[in-house]
């Protein structure tokens, strides 16, 4: 509990702020702390505004995502520490989000993170959605060791976006971030 | 490079920023979104219509949560937890939305000044001012009477929702087409579940049975349509109950069937009862749980 408060991104660079883009983007998912909001697809925009007040605006994943909260306040906190005292974070409900919003570069921290990252979200028509009641309908290969042989174990994990698999080859288990 | 894991960001000196996380304190869910009532719509319809829907869900989230420890098994809990968040997740968007527009009534009062709006609504009216259906307001049941009941609900709600998304008021539009993806999921869990429970075995079979028979009277109470409900439909921005009967009927006669179970006959129409704010002794007792704390503590902060 004695440590030293850890450094924020951009702490101490008050006289002379960065670009609030760069410091944005360095701000990460509290539940996937691997993963910054804008690999996730959830930093929307970010921009100057009047008299210099920042933008930022972010959308939900879920939406009861309980993370929503802080990502607000690790924003606001990561631009005032760079010198941004005004700062305005913004919710966009509309369109909403979709894991095919998490980048390239998201996926491969995922994975790198023993996460399996989510395939294609399903493609959502205007009419009425189908029933699906089959048993297997997504697929996702092990983080670990490569295998496609993988069983879903639990449709629902630990977190609101994630389910729990199991690999059949190397035994372990393993989160998917579900398409959505 | 910002702190390893979820707990040391937590833990982390935030300055004048400092909050914990998943307690109170959250900002305004609608910081930021257009909330503009659409022109011709009355904001007095306009808030009743998301007390229904935002009670609907926040009353279903908390039978759902009533299994976690309860439930057959682990997984089973986790997963009702998960579908009770997304339902939170709808209801607190549309509370607040339903208190943007004038819709606190007396809950405003009886809250601390420091509560947000959404949250006043949910913990300080009291039942005779909640408009969510009977459908989520019976208890849960058994665990047959649970999946059946939320197969029900979520298909009546995604079929809703589906609609909804063409809304003219920008947020019901939005809250929906957010919720038809995790909608999507509610329905299909309920389903594969009341699929093994009728082709199981004879006392799965039984108790699934059971659950139907029980539910199905229910089904009445959502799809009664309020002059609430008639108006904003001419408006645009509402969808009337009665549109979405064929869709839902198809899909839970298609899974009960499926499941080897009879299809109990649907109920007489009758007129609005929860929609209309006449509650049961289930909700009464719901609400004492649910409101418990917030009432206890008025301006507790965790």
């Amino acid at each position: 509990m004695n440590d030293p408060p850890l450094q924020r991104p951009g702490a101490g660079t008050r006289s002379r702020p960065a670009d609030p883009r760069t410091v944005a983007e360095t701000v990460t998912d509290p539940e996937l702390p691997q993963l910054t909001l804008a690999d996730l697809g959830v930093l929307r925009d970010v921009r100057t505004e009047g008299t210099g007040t920042v933008v930022v605006e972010i959308t939900p994943t879920y939406s009861g995502c309980p993370a929503m909260g802080v990502m607000r306040a690790d924003l606001v906190h990561s631009l005032h520490e760079a010198g941004f005292d005004e700062v305005d974070v913004r919710t966009v409900l509309a369109p909403a989000w979709s894991t095919d919003w998490i980048t390239e570069e998201g996926r491969r921290k995922l994975a790198e993170a023993g996460i399996a990252p989510p395939g294609p979200a399903p493609v959502r028509s205007a009419g009425p959605v189908p029933l699906d009641l089959g048993t297997t309908r997504r697929a996702a290969s092990c983080p670990l060791c490569g295998s496609e042989d993988t069983e879903q174990l639990s449709e629902f994990g630990a977190t609101a976006c994630k389910a729990l698999r199991r690999c059949r080859d190397c035994r372990e288990p393993f989160e998917h971030v579900k398409e959505i | 490079m910002h702190e390893e894991t979820v707990y040391d960001a937590l833990t982390a000196a935030h300055g004048d920023d400092a909050r914990w996380a998943f307690g109170t304190g959250f900002d305004d869910p609608l910081a930021g979104v257009d909330t503009t009532v659409p022109e011709g719509v009355h904001p007095a319809d306009l808030g009743a219509y998301c007390l229904m829907l935002g009670d609907d869900a926040l009353v279903l989230s908390q039978r759902l949560t009533e299994w976690v420890t309860r439930g057959p098994e682990l997984e089973e809990e986790v997963a009702l937890a998960n579908i009770g968040l997304d339902l939170l997740g709808q209801a607190r968007l549309l509370l607040a939305r339903a208190a943007s527009v004038g819709a606190l009534g007396r809950s405003r009062g009886r809250a601390t000044a420091s509560i947000p709006d959404e949250d006043a609504l949910a913990y300080f009216r009291d039942p005779d001012e909640f408009r969510c259906t009977g459908l989520v307001a019976a208890p849960g049941g058994d665990f047959g009477r649970t999946v059946v009941r939320l197969l029900v609900a979520s298909t009546w709600r995604l079929a809703l929702f589906v609609r909804l998304r063409d809304s003219r008021d920008p947020v019901l539009a939005a809250v929906a087409a957010k919720g038809v993806a995790e909608l999507t999921y509610h329905r299909e869990h309920a389903a594969r579940w009341v699929l093994r429970l009728g082709d199981g075995t004879p006392r799965s079979h039984r108790r699934a049975q059971a659950g139907a028979d029980g539910v199905w009277p229910l089904l009445a109470d959502a799809f009664t349509a309020t002059d609430v409900e008639r108006r904003l439909t001419s408006a645009g921005v509402a969808v009337h109950p009665g549109e979405l009967r064929q869709e839902v009927e198809g899909v839970l006669v298609h899974v009960l069937e499926q499941a080897t179970l009879a299809v109990p006959p649907w109920p007489e129409d009758t007129a609005p009862s929860g929609r209309e704010g006449q509650q049961g002794p289930e909700l009464v007792a719901l609400l004492r749980t649910l409101q418990s704390l917030a009432r206890e503590h008025p301006a507790g902060t965790w």
